[in-house]
């Protein structure tokens, strides 16, 4: 009876109500992020006010007014320029974009062999997809194909040999040569980095000393500086008819010098590593290589995964000004293709930038985020 | 070949120890290793330079031509990614005289930093680069110029609601120009001498000057012709502008090859003197079949149709070798019109550029 008494006492659980208007839905969002003080409330007006200052002008100028189709500048230009839009209509020459865009990929890569390209490419995304997904199974076969076998069959695919005919690098360009040389430049740079920074880490003097002077040197010169070098007075001090690939003299520059300030990147994580970490190790008897290989650099690396992507995006940035030693990469094509008299109008240049920046933006936002994802998966008990 | 290479040395130190009397002793060390580096720097042009490039360029197959990495009708690339231009027609022209094919041509674009080197290390076998012929490049840099593809020069364009037909009518007018170029110094010289008042804008970069000129911050914008006709296709109202008929300064354009080869500088000049002397002859790429069968002595001669002629092969080449220049790359004027002529966006008038018969400058030695 006691028990039945005491009625008062629920027998289940209160069903959760919705949260009160006040505290959540748009209203709130709105009341909490962007009118939530009189200073915040002038910050939000002035940035609408800005946006649609900025927005409308921008679709317009990309979109509405842009011009997709034509065959040479008379589309892009207004009657007075001596084309046929109506006067006073400025939009992006796509066009341009349109009639170019396989020379933007591949440069003056012979049309009937731009299968070879492609089929790396293809190549390419088959081998790295399945890298970058932690679940697949197989990385170190994974591994092999894509840093080992994939730049060598990729090689004589796109250089000619067994049969292809021979296609000088000097025909290669746009963005094949920008992707060739950034891909090129991280699989060096990073097992090259990881080496130089033990090495000036290392006891033993002479490496250390050698490490030391490699990565201050090169780190102590802009990239310019080394590519026109090697473009401008290289070729006076070689015998006579010995040319130096341009592209190997950019594959080399550019790489050696990502894996300097690689190996300052990865010294950064290294030092972050706690003294105890390197005495456990070496407590469990493990050999120089095997602690470093099973303990302290997965700890390290993992610490500087954002230096090291902001690294190979500034790689990528970087490889543009290959340029200045006459290759062509996807602004120096861009660029060249400006010249073109058939396309030139006020809008094709300003167009032809957009492009580009929207291509690099593409692979270096891709990259960024791929990072952002990877840190989270890694972050496994390591939050204090 | 080891006198040879100390005379190369001495040589280069020579070249150092006069350019740089002024530094002192502390500066000698670095001169010895500098002299020895340019030293071999000069061992390695004398090899180019006496190499018989004529003989290389038919072991290679090709003749490699240094062209400017895009300058609107001399070397740009059209749609397709092919070089197009009057620069990189001259290359075609070499090639076919040489190998009676205008493909085995190859193209190395050159920043204008550049291309003195590679033409000095034998990069490129010559350098069709829209190259003004100075005395310094002829003499010191060790080229040969004997040919002008291209005569240009700075001149001026102006808004038409001006009024003004004369650059002599510009007195007092704001002129807009590219600072740190002899386009500038051009400009000072020209008003000075004709007791002209003027008001310089200048700008930093050729596109700002453009730009401002444009937007009507000056009045006249001045650089070389055949850039005015180009930045003509990039103004919003290109038909307020006009291009004034003065020209003040010579900008003789045409091809370099390296010193003390003349058999290659003979094939490289005689390539341009033909294509002018079929179009003085009415030669044109159409015509030149029936021509070669039935033309006057003069073309017969020259087309190498001509019984026991000996013209083709002196040169170190076939007797066809102007023949296939014509039929192949075309006359000069029909490359020209073909390149930067009405027929193009860039609408440049023959002007200089006619044949000496009809008013310009473009005359070629007889081949005979």
């Amino acid at each position: 009876m006691a028990i039945n008494s005491s009625t008062f006492i629920r027998q289940d659980m209160l069903a959760p109500q919705p949260a009160p208007l006040g505290v959540s839905g748009a209203s709130h969002w709105f009341r909490t992020k962007l009118f939530a003080t009189p200073k915040d409330t002038v910050l939000t007006i002035l940035a609408l006010a800005l946006l649609a200052y900025l927005v409308p002008g921008m679709i317009n100028w990309l979109f509405i007014d842009a011009v997709w189709t034509g065959s040479d500048r008379t589309a892009c230009a207004t009657v007075i320029q001596g084309g046929v839009l109506p006067d006073g209509q400025s939009g992006a020459c796509w066009a341009f974009v349109d009639a170019k865009f396989q020379q933007f990929m591949f440069g003056r890569y012979p049309l009937e062999e731009r299968w070879r390209p492609i089929l790396v490419a293809v190549l390419f995304v088959i081998l790295l997809v399945p890298m970058l997904i932690p679940k697949v199974p197989h990385k170190a076969w994974n591994a092999l194909a894509l840093f080992i076998i994939l730049p060598f069959i990729s090689f004589f695919l796109l250089i000619g040999g067994f049969g292809l005919p021979h296609v000088e690098t000097q025909l290669w360009g746009g963005l094949m040569v920008t992707l060739i040389l950034s891909f090129f430049g991280i699989t060096v740079s990073l097992p090259l980095g990881i080496l130089l920074a033990l090495g000036r880490r290392s006891q033993m003097p002479v490496i250390k000393t050698l490490c030391v002077i490699f990565i201050e040197i090169i780190r102590g010169i802009p990239l310019v500086t080394v590519l026109f070098m090697a473009s401008v007075m290289l070729p006076l001090f070689l015998p006579n008819g010995w040319t130096f690939d341009k592209l190997l003299r950019a594959l080399i520059g550019v790489s050696i010098f990502s894996a300097a300030y690689m190996a300052e990147v990865i010294r950064g994580g290294l030092q972050a590593i706690p003294k105890g970490q390197f005495e456990g190790a070496d407590s469990l008897g493990l050999s120089y290589w095997q602690k470093m290989r099973l303990i302290i650099l997965p700890q390290a690396i993992k610490l500087v995964i954002p230096s090291i992507v902001n690294t190979f995006i500034g790689l990528f940035k970087d490889t543009s000004l290959v340029s200045i030693i006459g290759m062509f990469d996807l602004l120096g094509i861009v660029t060249l293709n400006q010249s073109d008299a058939n396309w030139s109008t006020p809008v094709t240049p300003i167009t032809g930038y957009v492009f580009a920046g929207f291509i690099f933006w593409l692979f270096c936002f891709g990259m960024s985020r791929y990072s952002a994802f990877m840190e989270r998966h890694l972050d496994t008990g390591h939050r204090h | 070949m080891q006198p040879a290479v100390f005379e190369q040395i001495s040589k280069g130190s020579g070249t150092v120890t006069s350019e740089n009397k002024t530094q002192t002793k502390v500066g000698k060390m670095k001169k010895t290793i500098l002299s020895v580096a340019i030293g071999a720097a000069a061992l390695g042009l004398a090899s180019a330079a006496s190499a018989a490039t004529l003989d290389d360029v038919k072991a290679k197959g090709v003749v490699t031509c240094g062209v400017s990495a895009g300058i609107p009708g001399f070397s740009n690339p059209d749609d397709k990614g092919e070089w197009t231009g009057i620069d990189v027609d001259y290359c075609r022209g070499i090639a076919a005289a040489v190998f009676g094919d205008p493909t085995k041509a190859k193209f190395v674009a050159l920043s204008s930093k550049d291309r003195f080197p590679a033409l000095q290390s034998g990069e490129v076998d010559v350098l069709t680069r829209n190259t003004t012929w100075t005395i310094s490049r002829d003499t010191s840099l060790g080229f040969n110029f004997r040919t002008v593809n291209y005569y240009d020069g700075q001149g001026f364009i102006v808004k038409k609601s001006l009024n003004v037909k004369s650059a002599l009518e510009l007195s007092g007018a704001a002129v807009c120009v590219q600072t740190g170029t002899t386009t500038e110094l051009n400009l000072a010289d020209y008003f000075k001498a004709n007791n002209l008042q003027y008001n310089p804008v200048v700008f930093e970069k050729e596109a700002d000057a453009t730009t401002a000129y444009d937007a009507g911050r000056c009045d006249v914008y001045t650089t070389d012709q055949s850039g005015l006709y180009a930045i003509r296709l990039k103004m919003k109202n290109p038909d307020e502008n006009m291009v004034l008929p003065e020209v003040i300064s010579k900008e003789p354009l045409g091809p370099a090859v390296r010193q003390g080869d003349d058999k290659w500088f003979d094939v490289v000049s005689w390539v341009h003197y033909a294509m002018v002397n079929a179009e003085e002859l009415g030669i044109t790429s159409k015509n030149v079949d029936e021509l070669k069968a039935s033309g006057s002595p003069d073309i017969k001669r020259m087309l190498g149709s001509e019984e026991g002629s000996k013209i083709g092969t002196d040169l170190g080449l076939t007797n066809d070798w102007a023949y296939n220049i014509v039929k192949q790359v075309g006359n000069y004027g029909e490359v020209f019109d073909r390149t930067v002529g009405p027929n193009t966006p860039l609408k440049i008038e023959r002007g200089l550029n006619a044949l000496w018969t009809k008013g310009g400058l473009q005359y070629a030695p007889p081949i005979r």
